[in-house]
Parts: C-alpha cells; sequence; structure tokens
C-alpha cells in the first residue's frame, strides 16, 4: 500500500529544508516550483475538462507587468521610470518594495481573475483545436501589444526594484515563495476536485452537448476553473518578474514557445487529468532539463521538439496514465465505498 | 483517485537529490583562474554569441601562452566556464546565479546583447561579482548605479545620434537650417535600439529637427515596406533604421526594392549584415557607426595593433573572412580583466573591483578608461560611409561625407 | 495615427496604389499556404501548426540551391519534390500516429515538429536573415513613387500557375478524385476500393510542397529567419477559420485581405502593429464565427 501522506511528507522536505540542504540550489528549486505550478494549473482546463490552451502563458506575462506597473507606480511616475535613459532612479525602501511587492501580486492574481472570465466569455464558445489555436493567437497578441505600450518600456521592458534583503536570503524568499504558492495551488485544485467541481469538469471534458443537457451550467464551471488557473498564473508571473529583476515582453514576460509549451508538454508526460501527473511531470521535466540541458551543446532545442513529438506520438497517456493501466490495483482510479453503493442502487 | 503514487515521488526524488549533487568549485583552482559567462549559443542571438565567444577564447589563449596573469608573483592561467542563455533573459540570469552560486565563479565577462546584459547585471550586481560586459551598449545599462559592472564599449547614444550632428554641420554649410531636416526613423522594439533612438530623439530637439516617422520593428517582422512606403510619401532628408543584423539586411533588401532615394541613410550593423556585399546598389553612401576599425592605430603588448589582432585572429580562425568589431571587443574584455588582476594583485573580489574601476590602459580596442557608472569613455565611436567602390570611408567631419548619396537604383 | 490617415487619403493618395499591390503580393504567398492547410484539414482533419516551418523550410532550400547556383524559377520544381518527399516522411513518422486521435494530440505533435523544424534550421543556416537576390528588374510607377518588383509580379504570376495546376489536379486526375472522395467521406471511399492511406500520405506530402513552393516565393521577395515560420502559421490558420474548407475562392479573397490589413495596419498604426493586426484578426475571426453559431446555439468545432 502506497502513502500518500509519504509524498507529502517528502515534498514538504524538499520544499522547507532543500533550500537549506542544497543552498546553492535554491534557484533550481525555486524554478522547479514554477514548473510544478504551471503544470498543474494547466492541468484544471487543459487534462480535467479538456479545454486544451495554448495560451495560459497570458496569465503569467500579465500578471507580470500588472505587478511591476503596481510596484512602481505606487511611489513614483512609471513613465520616468521606464523612460528609455532611466530618467529616474529611485531606492525603495524596505516598507515600499514589501507593501508594492504584496499588492502587486495581489493585483496581479486578481486581474489575471477579471482577463480570465473577460477571455473565457469570448473564447468559451470555440472546442478542441480551435480554443487552442485561439488561445495561442491571444497570447501572441498578448505579446505584441505589450511591446506597443510606452508606459510599461515597450519592447525594452522594465528593470524591477531590488528586493532589500541579504544576497543570500534572496533565492530563498523566491524559493519560498513559490514552493508556497505550489502548495496552495495543489491543495486548492485538490479540493476543487474533491467536489461537484470535479464531477462537473469530467463531464465537460467527456461530452459537454450531454453535460449541459443534464442541466450542468458547463459555463459556470468553465469559468471558475479557468479563473483558479489564471490567478495562480498571474501571482507566479509576478513573483518571477521580480525574481528575474528584469521584464521585457518577448522572453520573459510571454515565452509562448517556451514555457507556454512547457507546461502543456509537462502535463503530458506526467499524465494529463491526474492531480498527480502534472506535478510528476514537471518534477522529472525540470531535473532531466537542467542535468542534461548544459551538455547538449546547441542541440538542446532540437532535442526538445524531438521529445515533444515523441511524447506526443508514442506516450500520450503520460506516465500516471501508463502506472494506472499497468498497475490498477495499486495506481487505478479507486471509488469511495459510499459512492459505490449509491451507484449500485442507481 | 489521488492516494498511494510515493513509488513514482520516491524515485522522482532520488533522481533530484542525485541530480543536484556535486559541489561548487573554487573561483581559483590551482594556477587557474575561472571567469564565467553566459553567452547566446543558440537562438536568435547566436550567431554574434559565437563571434562574442571566440573573442574572448582568442584572447585567453593568447594571454596564457604568454605567461599568464602574474598575481602576487606567481602566475596564473585563464579558463572560461560557458553556459548556453538560448538568447532568453530568464536562462541568462538563471544561469549566472548558477555559475556564481554552483561553479563558485567570482568574475563574470558578459552575455551577447543589451537584453541578455540588463538580465545579468542585477545577478552580478546581487552577489558582488565584477563583471566585464562587451556586449551590452544601452545607455540604460549604466544609469542604474551598477558597481560591478564595466563595459569596453562605446554607448548606444554614440551610434546614430552623432550622424545628426555631422548632417546638421552639412546642412549650415550648405546655407541651411539644421532645423528644417527631416527625420525618419524605424526602430527594432528591443532594449538596445529603444536606446538608439532616445539618443537620437534627444539630439533632435537639441536642434530643432522634425521626426517625420517613428516606427518600431516588431522582432519577427520580415517587412518594412509600410514604413518605407510612409518614408517614400514624406521624402525626409535623414533615413535612420537600426535593428541589429536582422534589422540592417531587410531594410537594405527593402530599400533597394523600392528606390528610397533619401540623401542621408544610416544603419547600424552594417558590417555584421554584409550590407555592401549583398545589396551592392542600396548600400552606397550609406552611412554605418561601429565600436572599433581594423587599421586603428591603437596598440598594446599582448596584440599588438587592431590590424595585428586582426591578422591574427583570422589565422586562428580561417573561417573569418571579415572580422566584426563585435569579437574585438570580446578579447579587449578579457585584456582588462587581466590588466585589473594584476594590478590589485588579489583574488579578493571587491578589491579587483576597485582596480577594474580604475582602469586606464590602451588596448589594439582603442583607450579604455571607466566613468563612475561603468562605461568607457575613453574610445571614441566610428562613422564610415560605403563608398562605389565598396570600400568604407572614415567620416570625421562633414566635409568628408557624400551628400547627397548616389544610389545606383 | 491621424496624420498617417491623412498622409494616407489627403496628402499621397498614390500611396494605396503600392499598398494595395504590396497586398495582393504577399496574400499570394499566404494564399498557397492557406490552401494546402484547408486541404490537410479537410481531407485528413489535422491541424498542422508546422505550416509555416514549411514554408521557411521550403525557403531556406531554394537559398541552399541558389547558392549552387540553382535561379529560384528553376529551383521552384526541385523543392516542390524535395518537400513532397519530406511531407511523406513526416506523415509516416508523426501524422499517420496522430490521425485517428482527438485533433488537439495532432495539433501539438505538429508544434513539436515545428520546434524541431526551426531548431534544425537554425543549427543549419544560423538566425541572420538570409535572401536571394534574384536579379530581376524593379518597374516604377507614377513618377517612380510606387515600385513594382518584377521578382514580385513573377511570384504573384508563379503562385497563380501553381495553384492553377493543383485545382486541375485535383478536379481531373484520378488520384484527386480520389482525395475529394476521402474529404467527404473517408468509410465510403475505403469501401470503394481507395487506399485511405496512400491518398492521407499524398495529401499530406502535396501540402508540404504547396508550403514548399510558398517558401521559394518568400525567399525571392522577402528575407528568411529560422524563426519567422510560427507567424506564418497564424496567419493560415486566420486565413482558413475565416474562409473555411474546401472554399477556394473565399481563400485567396481572405489572403489577399489579410495583406491589405497588416499593410494597412502598419501604416496607420504603425509598424509595431503590424504583427498584432494578422492575429487580431484571427481572434476576430473565431469570435465572430462564435457570435454566428450562438444564434442556432452551436459552437465552433
Amino acid at each position: 500500500m502506497i502513502n500518500e501522506k509519504l509524498v507529502y511528507l517528502a515534498l514538504a522536505i524538499l520544499g522547507l529544508a532543500g533550500p537549506f540542504i542544497f543552498p546553492d540550489y535554491t534557484m533550481q528549486i525555486a524554478v522547479l516550483w514554477v514548473m510544478v505550478l504551471m503544470a498543474s494549473t494547466w492541468d484544471i482546463m487543459g487534462g480535467q475538462m479538456g479545454y486544451n490552451s495554448l495560451g495560459n502563458i497570458t496569465f503569467f506575462g500579465v500578471g507580470m507587468y500588472i505587478s511591476a506597473a503596481i510596484q512602481v507606480s505606487m511611489f513614483y511616475d512609471l513613465g520616468l521610470y521606464t523612460a528609455s535613459y532611466g530618467a529616474i532612479k529611485p531606492v525603495f525602501t524596505e516598507t515600499q518594495y514589501y507593501t508594492g511587492f504584496i499588492m502587486g501580486v495581489i493585483a496581479a492574481g486578481l486581474g489575471c481573475v477579471v482577463l480570465a472570465v473577460l477571455l473565457g466569455l469570448t473564447m468559451f464558445g470555440l472546442r478542441g483545436p480551435y480554443f487552442a489555436i485561439g488561445t495561442l493567437g491571444v497570447a501572441v497578441a498578448a505579446r505584441e501589444i505589450a511591446g506597443t505600450i510606452e508606459v510599461i518600456g515597450a519592447g525594452a521592458g522594465i528593470a524591477m526594484p531590488f528586493l532589500p534583503l541579504p544576497i543570500e536570503y534572496r533565492s530563498l524568499f523566491y524559493c519560498m515563495i513559490f514552493f508556497a504558492l505550489a502548495a496552495l495551488a495543489h491543495f486548492v485544485i485538490r479540493w476543487m476536485f474533491a467536489q461537484q467541481f470535479g464531477l462537473a469538469a469530467n463531464a465537460i471534458r467527456d461530452d459537454e452537448d450531454k453535460a449541459e443537457a443534464m442541466g450542468i451550467p458547463t459555463l459556470k464551471y468553465k469559468l471558475v476553473g479557468w479563473s483558479v488557473a489564471a490567478f495562480f498564473m498571474g501571482c507566479t508571473g509576478a513573483v518571477f518578474g521580480n525574481m528575474v529583476g528584469y521584464i521585457e515582453p518577448l522572453e520573459v514576460a510571454f515565452p509562448v514557445a517556451t514555457f507556454g509549451i512547457f507546461m502543456v508538454a509537462m502535463s503530458l508526460l506526467g499524465g494529463k487529468g491526474t492531480l498527480w501527473g502534472p506535478v510528476l511531470g514537471a518534477i522529472l521535466f525540470h531535473i532531466v532539463k537542467e542535468t542534461t540541458w548544459t551538455y547538449l551543446l546547441g542541440l538542446q532545442w532540437v532535442v526538445l521538439g524531438l521529445i515533444l513529438i515523441v511524447n506526443i506520438v508514442y506516450f500520450q497517456q503520460g506516465i500516471m496514465g501508463w502506472l494506472q493501466t499497468k498497475y490498477p490495483e495499486k495506481f487505478g482510479i479507486s471509488v469511495d465505498p459510499s459512492l459505490t453503493n449509491q451507484k449500485e442502487e442507481a | 483517485m489521488y492516494k498511494k503514487y510515493s513509488i513514482a515521488f520516491g524515485a522522482a526524488l532520488a533522481v533530484s537529490v542525485a541530480g543536484v549533487s556535486g559541489g561548487a568549485m573554487a573561483k581559483v583552482e590551482g594556477d587557474t583562474i575561472i571567469l564565467g559567462s553566459a553567452l547566446s549559443l543558440t537562438g536568435k542571438y547566436s550567431t554574434n554569441g559565437f563571434h562574442t565567444q571566440k573573442g574572448y577564447d582568442f584572447a585567453v589563449d593568447r594571454i596564457n601562452s604568454m605567461g599568464g596573469v602574474k598575481v602576487g608573483g606567481k602566475s596564473y592561467k585563464l579558463a572560461i566556464t560557458y553556459y548556453d542563455d538560448e538568447s532568453t533573459p530568464s536562462r541568462a540570469s538563471q544561469l549566472t546565479e548558477r555559475l556564481i552560486q554552483q561553479d563558485g565563479v567570482e568574475y563574470m565577462l558578459g552575455p551577447y546583447s543589451t537584453t541578455m546584459t540588463k538580465a545579468v547585471a542585477p545577478v552580478t550586481e546581487k552577489f558582488k561579482v565584477p563583471m566585464v560586459e562587451a556586449e551590452g551598449a544601452s545607455r540604460s545599462l549604466f544609469t542604474q548605479g551598477y558597481r560591478y559592472m564595466f563595459a569596453v564599449l562605446s554607448t548606444s547614444e554614440y551610434y546614430l545620434a552623432p550622424v545628426l550632428d555631422i548632417m546638421a554641420d552639412k546642412a549650415k554649410a550648405m546655407g541651411k537650417n539644421p532645423a528644417d531636416l527631416r527625420i525618419s526613423m524605424a526602430f527594432e522594439n528591443d532594449g538596445f535600439s529603444l536606446d538608439v533612438r532616445a539618443g537620437v530623439v534627444e539630439k533632435a530637439k537639441e536642434y530643432g529637427m522634425k521626426i517625420v516617422i517613428d516606427d518600431k520593428l516588431p522582432a519577427d517582422l520580415s517587412d518594412m515596406s509600410a514604413t518605407l512606403t510612409k518614408t517614400k510619401a514624406l521624402k525626409p532628408d535623414i533615413l535612420l533604421v537600426s535593428g541589429h543584423s536582422k534589422g540592417a539586411a531587410t531594410a537594405a533588401r527593402q530599400i533597394e526594392e523600392m528606390k528610397i532615394d533619401v540623401p542621408l541613410i544610416a544603419y547600424t550593423h552594417c558590417e555584421a549584415a554584409k550590407v555592401q556585399e549583398k545589396f551592392p546598389k542600396s548600400a552606397q553612401g550609406v552611412m554605418c557607426p561601429t565600436q572599433w576599425l581594423s587599421n586603428l592605430p591603437k596598440k598594446d603588448d599582448y596584440f599588438g595593433d587592431a590590424a595585428k589582432w586582426n591578422a591574427d585572429f583570422k589565422r586562428a580562425y580561417p573561417e573569418y573572412k571579415v572580422v566584426p568589431y563585435q569579437t574585438a571587443q570580446a578579447s579587449a574584455a578579457v585584456l582588462v580583466f587581466k590588466d585589473a588582476f594584476e594590478r590589485a594583485n588579489s583574488f579578493d573580489r571587491d578589491k579587483v573591483r576597485d582596480a577594474l574601476a580604475a582602469t586606464d590602459m590602451e588596448t589594439f580596442y582603442g583607450d579604455i578608461k571607466f566613468a563612475p557608472e561603468g562605461n568607457n569613455i575613453a574610445k571614441p565611436m566610428f562613422y564610415r560611409q560605403i563608398q562605389a567602390d565598396a570600400s568604407y570611408k572614415p567620416i570625421i567631419t562633414h566635409e568628408d561625407m557624400v551628400y547627397p548619396r548616389k544610389a545606383s537604383y | 495615427m491621424l496624420d498617417n490617415l491623412q498622409l494616407l487619403f489627403v496628402f499621397a493618395p498614390v500611396m494605396n496604389v503600392q499598398m494595395i499591390l504590396d497586398g495582393i503580393f504577399i496574400g499570394a504567398v499566404f494564399a498557397l499556404a492557406a490552401y494546402g492547410l484547408a486541404l490537410v484539414w479537410g481531407v485528413m482533419n489535422v491541424k498542422n501548426l508546422a505550416q509555416g516551418d514549411f514554408v521557411i523550410m521550403g525557403g531556406y532550400l531554394a537559398f541552399s540551391l541558389f547558392n549552387m547556383g540553382v535561379g529560384p524559377i528553376a529551383a521552384l520544381p526541385i523543392v516542390a519534390a524535395v518537400m513532397f518527399g519530406f511531407g511523406w516522411i513526416c506523415y509516416l513518422l508523426i501524422i499517420k500516429r496522430v490521425i485517428d486521435n482527438d485533433m488537439f494530440v495532432s495539433l501539438l505533435a505538429t508544434f513539436g515538429l515545428s520546434l524541431f523544424l526551426q531548431q534544425v534550421m537554425n543549427l543549419i543556416y544560423g538566425p541572420e536573415v538570409q535572401t536571394i537576390d534574384s536579379k530581376f528588374p524593379i518597374l516604377t510607377m507614377f513618377d517612380s513613387f510606387v515600385t513594382v518588383p518584377m521578382a514580385k509580379v513573377v511570384s504573384l504570376l508563379l503562385a497563380a500557375g501553381f495553384a492553377a495546376i493543383i485545382i486541375i489536379f485535383m478536379k481531373k486526375s484520378r488520384t484527386g478524385q480520389a482525395i475529394r472522395a476521402t474529404a467527404q467521406d473517408a468509410r465510403a471511399a475505403r469501401v470503394l476500393g481507395i487506399n485511405t492511406d496512400r491518398i492521407y500520405a499524398f495529401t499530406f506530402s502535396l501540402n508540404a510542397a504547396i508550403c514548399g513552393v510558398a517558401g521559394v516565393l518568400v525567399s525571392i521577395i522577402w528575407v528568411l529567419q529560422p524563426f519567422y515560420g510560427i507567424v506564418y502559421s497564424l496567419r493560415t490558420f486566420a486565413i482558413v477559420t475565416a474562409a473555411g474548407l474546401g472554399n477556394l475562392p473565399a481563400v485567396i479573397g481572405v489572403s489577399f485581405a489579410l495583406g491589405w490589413v497588416e499593410q494597412y495596419a502598419g501604416i496607420i498604426m504603425g509598424a509595431e502593429w503590424q504583427i498584432a493586426a494578422a492575429v487580431m484578426v484571427l481572434i476576430g475571426v473565431l469570435v465572430w464565427r462564435q457570435i454566428q453559431l450562438r444564434r442556432q446555439r452551436q459552437v465552433v468545432r
């Protein structure tokens, strides 16, 4: 019998003690949690509800920009701050930084929820590949539009204020925030899918028309699902922008062809539509990437394309899916006995 | 449905622990000083990433073969640890952190491009690691108050703005008012080009020149005919284009195709884009700013003068027919580090940093002396105009310049 | 923005001639790639996100041939043949295995292919832009205000000629008829003895060849860069979604319209909006189709 508690214990140790045991690897652990956040929130819509978005990265970038704009403009003139030569070079006091940071992250999350609802209302009439292409279009459009807005630095981007902590604590600070966010996201998703929401989401994935005919308010469920994903992506983007220290639209805020695709690839690798699949996929993907990447000498992107193709073409069910079919008694979908009784009666 | 998955996780964790073991190396191992650099070896900046890498490597080989770096009476060799930042800023900042924390690097050489440098500088600053960079020219890099970053090259406002100075003199000499000049400009939407643009805007304001077209080109735009059509309709006196090699090549091609007859045209990155070789018709009379000339009469003990560096480099890397200035300045950056180590006579980061700040030397690349902000103030930028016989003629005053340019469409 | 409108319609209305001509030249290339996409989408229900990368790959093949001394027009059939073969390999290795799956799988698989192609082209040709000088003369009109490079005229004629060949082929030849039969009802086609697997392979390869030809045209009239493909892909999707499958006049019309939208967006709002405009057209089309279908309580699928 495999105990889920052990898994949580192991992850908690990695998250809380990891940065102290391997202090040099704090940054990589922080990015690991970002990957976990991306994959698990993508899976809410992509895996569980059958709405495969290629544009969740939009929320990441929008959150990053919202937070940056708020952090600066709460205390200084944003236009002057982002002017090409840096017309003003303010020093943020500790209070200013932390108030700005907290407000920025919260605003990023909430702003992305609003955006998700608006986008949802315009995009949820699309199904399957149309939804994927539409959301990809949204992400590319967001990237291009961010590049035209002068006040947020256009293509030149924004240099973020410094975190006023001694250097040895800076990476740790972000690492802990990402861990907390990832844990929060995990438990929120877990809780959501233990409710009626999970059943409704899977019903929408399996046959949306029938689900609707059964009286499930599908649009409401889709909006809630996407908003939760957007909230966490927005917060992640906000913190990530601070961690990198420099924001620009093409590669940092809206990396459509890298992180935007990684999150899908990680979910597929681990097994989409499961709680643990995306987490497992993200951890494996990140470790493999960090350990082998620098030794591939310029071929890493070619290899990535190949991995994606092979994964999708030959290993669609992912690790969790494979385990479920191979060892159904250990990993298979178990049903709560109380529910089984009801089913038999029905 | 989610219970009991610890086998998979146990495996993942085991791999993760295995993956992160292996300790940090020291900054100076035995008799080797380790420098670190995250360079763009794949992705959109990789051509220039490789130019930079070869410049670094060439200088390291030369210094090592001539006795290395003498610190505390002992001779040390130089070595560089490279990572590939994939032309993405967030990767560059992560790898810099990795170089410093895991590989124990305490002295950094810069990445390629302003965009990457903007991502790397906060990290080196945070760890108080001195960095000499050779490829990030944006003015805005030097208004951030970075103390540990030093740049050997001239900053972005020297790329195209001085063309306006030359042009204003020309206008005066022709009995015209510089304020009547009209400018059309197209700049790529990235940190470097927008900073070049800011310099031009400032200078135009100074002279009262009017900017009639001010377009930003998206990074993946392969067509600037809209901008050029407008240029044709408005008939400005000056056309300025900046967008790395890609922008220069696209502009040159379409300027030729649309027979743009603006009397003065200037691009950045002419040489790197091989504008003259590929588009000889439209290239005639084009003004090109450059950081370095291969016949510059400056010299140092390691490379001799510019011409000798040029010849030696071509011998070491025969695949180069023309060596871009990006490579020369990379070599110069290594030379600056070597000089600073010897003057500091220590490997203490702050002593090396102070020695770097006090740099005042002549190299084949030009004089190097840093302003308190870290940019090199001793070296001028050079301007050349492409002539009918395909040669590049240095332009120092407006009298050297052919105006209006004669294009042979 | 107002200045630009004024310029366009008051001071220099001749500019419109240039814009319209450029829009047509661009549109012709889009139309080829979009027709190829409509073909694979309609016949085998595969949404090929590597469409733009096939185009760029065709362009680079022409570039290589040009460096070996083969002119672009002579290169056209060679590139088409090579791309046809490449398409067949892609079909056997990838498309064949995802064709029966849900369509997101084919989308992602072709996205993987797109990443792979981009990076391989980057390794071979480097990230700098490459061009071909086809040595065609440049015509001028309206007191040399409007320029028409012969290269663009030639490319337009080539595109038209190639499209005509494809149309006749689809209408008259046995294979073309078999393709259309498979598109209508694959099961019935199989019952009647058509080897649908071969037809799928042929269709996908034909699409690759069409993209290759579009790429040759791109190489003559614009510049090549390994990462430009994704924008072409998004444009073809916008066109096909707006025009519908199997409606060739609509595909051509929408392609020209998209070319004009991009040109005018570049003039009126500034070059930074040119790509944004193309993507906004895609989003606009998708939203519009939803509104249309919502009246009948249906969704875009």
